[in-house]
């Protein structure tokens, strides 16, 4: 699966997470600050619950639509002269950059912005076909100097690494000799960029969200790299997940604003770039030839189902930001390149139950996230629907939990059955109890008594001293 | 008024105090208190962990416990987010749906019933000492309740209130998340009670008996000389 990161399984992954102090405290940080923020952010829009109605809305509407706007935008490209194609699965979309690359006899390829040519695993494809990829978002641009580490959070892809950390790499595979000092890090990456963007054949971008009214599409960055990557290699290829789409500009705006408020705090972002089609008669600069590939890899498949609203998300990472498991556990502990709330739904959807069974239970169904999302979406509702269809569907519980909530779900249902069981509980649990705790619980309670503490169960039950009050016996 | 306590298999079986507390404390403001015996569990466990059709008969023989019930009080706020689940998860059914709505309606969760049905904000407690609260996800963000338990405590004489940092974060607890996924669940409570000290609090606060077993196990197993109350003992204090 190519949206897969690394080969341990899950709760190797958690340790491994759990025990990188480092990364740990980065995420901490990271969080209160974007939390802040975004907070503020939204405070200072007003009206914040009105605003994200709109956004739910705009997103539900385009689902619900998709075909009629996926025509409209294809129409509106072919019409400015690009050429538009639709790709079913990840290995067509490959196929047909392939055959760009081969026909403009492309050795060197500028990226920017796209979590998307990540989950179909471009760059590995393009480089075996002897290509050089060169990736320009500075946080991309890191991962992939250190050996290709893949992303740990979808709008800071290289959160989990320290400036110290990024200045070795830099050293290490660069010949980088200054300091860890942001800026000089920066601006040596910035150097090392431009000569790429003057000798690169092809520009590939992501999409924010494509203007089907207009065919334009829309990248939201702060660096400014996208800019560059889309005006000077002569072709430029765009890949955008099939849903990421909005009528018309007036929809853009309420779902940029959202966008940028909720990843990180701002009301905008430094750079917007919009784009139509390729270069025009009298256009300065501008791609030649220009390739608009919509990626499906799954997305229909949702489209119609009860997990059809994760399909609204527009990648802002503020249920990430808000995780509270995210926040101990990392991104890399995900599994996936989604990761956090909005991974944890959407990565059993298309990389299937088997690779990521773990990931709906690593929740609390806290519903921070659900809270937070931009577009409403009901992120902790979601992550319970997939335990429901793992349970009943998919038949991938473990037995001993089913028998237990068959045991539970009788007990719960009759009132005689609890009432023996609950009445006999203080005896069963006489041998495990010290005073008025279990220390170290028998069978379920083994993973509980492992961490804290567990009450022993009452002698009287409140129901007993209920019904002797009520009898007039003693008051307790 | 007559309250029909829901008193929570929790507390029925752990914490007796609490359900203690929470009848001496509405029948000092006036309540008249009904207990039907047949009450058991909201079905939370199972329903959280993807047992649906398992746990729907106990949530029948929930509804029909309460039918005839005015008002349904609880002192826990997840049970009684999971009672305002029951409409969804019986839609379509044509007799449990309407009967579902009917048991959320009349729901409430001990200090929500307190502030905005007996429209009380001073229950005249007296209690001495230092105390944080923790606000439980599923009473805050499911149910919605946020203010109810900041004015009651408010207004309890003598105490001294320090607000937890990072108060809205999970405490790990997640029903079957706590045992699930022990390792994570771990590091955040232990998270959770790093604030906690933080504030130097004596005593730790909550209206949810699932959140307060976690954190106040873990405290003690760590052998931390706070104490764990649930908001219905403190309210019941004079
Ligand atoms: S699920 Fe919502 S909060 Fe999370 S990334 Fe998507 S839009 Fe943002």
């Amino acid at each position: 699966m190519p949206m897969k990161i690394g080969t341990n399984d899950f709760k190797k992954r958690v340790e491994n997470g759990i025990n990188d102090s480092f990364m740990r405290g980065a995420v901490a940080g990271a969080q209160e600050r974007m939390g802040t923020r975004r907070q503020d952010a939204a405070d200072e829009l007003g009206n914040w619950e009105e605003w994200r109605n709109l956004g739910e809305e705009i997103r539900q509407h385009v689902l619900d639509n998709l075909d009629y706007y996926l025509e409209q935008l294809s129409e509106n490209i072919a019409k400015r002269g690009g050429h538009v194609f639709f790709a079913q699965t990840a290995e067509e979309a490959n196929d047909y950059i392939k055959d760009i690359v081969k026909k403009k006899n492309a050795k060197k390829i500028v990226k920017a912005k796209s979590m998307v040519t990540e989950e179909i695993s471009l760059n590995s494809t393009l480089e075996q076909a002897g290509c050089t990829v060169v990736e320009t978002d500075l946080g991309e641009y890191i991962l992939q100097v250190d050996d290709h580490d893949p992303p740990s959070h979808i709008v800071v892809p290289a959160l989990h690494k320290n400036k110290e950390q990024i200045r070795d790499v830099f050293t290490q595979k660069l010949g980088y000799q200054k300091t860890e000092k942001p800026e000089e890090l920066a601006w040596h990456a910035r150097e090392m960029l431009r000569k790429e963007y003057l000798t690169a054949d092809i520009g590939i971008t992501g999409c924010n969200f494509a203007v089907a009214e207009t065919g334009s599409f829309a990248l939201v960055t702060n660096e400014g790299n996208a800019d560059l990557v889309t005006s000077l290699p002569k072709t430029q290829i765009t890949v955008m997940g099939m849903e990421r789409l909005v009528p018309t500009f007036e929809e853009l705006e309420v779902l940029v604003s959202l966008l940028t408020r909720s990843a990180v705090g701002q009301k905008l972002t430094s750079y917007i770039t919009v784009l139509t089609g390729p270069r025009e008669e009298l256009d300065v600069d501008g791609p030649e030839e220009f390739h608009l590939v919509i990626v499906d890899n799954g997305r229909s498949k949702i489209l119609g189902t009860e997990f059809q609203p994760i399909l609204q998300c527009i990648r802002c990472a503020a249920c990430i930001n808000v995780c509270p498991v995210y926040r101990h556990v990392g991104g890399h502990s995900y599994g996936s390149i989604y990761s956090g709330p909005v991974g944890a739904v959407l990565s059993p959807l298309l990389g299937g139950y088997d690779e990521y069974k773990e990931l709906p239970y690593a929740s609390t169904l806290c519903g921070a996230c659900t809270e937070v999302c931009p577009v409403k979406i009901p992120l902790h509702q979601l992550l319970h629907k997939h335990r429901q269809v793992i349970v009943e569907k998919e038949g991938k519980a473990p037995i001993s939990e089913k028998l237990a909530m068959k045991a539970f779900g009788l007990g719960a249902a009759s009132p005689m059955l609890y009432k023996f069981g609950s009445k006999a509980a203080p005896a069963a649990m006489n041998p495990f109890t010290a005073g008025d705790k279990i220390s170290n619980g028998p069978g379920p309670l083994k993973a509980w008594t492992e961490i804290r503490e567990f009450p022993a169960p009452n002698k009287e039950r409140f129901r007993d001293w209920f019904e002797n009050r009520e009898k007039g016996g003693g008051e307790s | 008024m007559k309250v029909t306590l829901f008193a929570t298999c929790l507390v029925d079986m752990f914490q007796g105090n609490v359900g203690k507390a929470t009848v001496e404390l509405l029948e000092r403001l006036g309540c008249e208190i009904d207990f039907p015996e047949s009450q058991v569990c909201c079905g939370q466990p199972a329903y959280n962990s993807g047992y649906v059709k398992e746990v729907k008969a106990a949530m029948k023989s929930m509804i029909d416990t309460f039918a005839d019930a005015e008002y349904v009080v609880s002192p826990s706020g997840s049970c009684i987010a999971m009672f305002h689940e029951y409409p969804h998860i019986f839609k379509g059914d044509p007799v449990w749906e309407s009967k579902a709505k009917n048991l959320a309606a009349k729901s409430y969760e001990l200090t929500q019933f307190i502030v905005d049905v007996l429209k009380i904000e001073d229950v005249g407690a007296r209690f001495k000492g230092k105390v944080t609260y923790h606000t439980s996800c599923h009473m805050t963000r499911l149910l919605g309740v946020k203010k109810a338990p900041m004015i009651l405590l408010g207004n309890v004489k003598d105490l001294e209130f320090t607000e937890l940092p990072s108060k809205e974060q999970c405490c790990g607890f997640g029903g079957t998340f706590s045992v699930k996924m022990a390792q994570i669940s771990e590091q955040m409570v232990d998270e959770k009670v790093m604030h906690v000290e933080e504030t130097s609090a004596d005593y730790l606060i909550g209206a949810d008996a699932g959140c307060l077993m976690n954190i106040g196990g873990r405290i003690d197993r760590k052998g931390k000389p706070i104490k764990v109350l649930h908001i219905a003992e403190v309210l019941n204090s004079r």
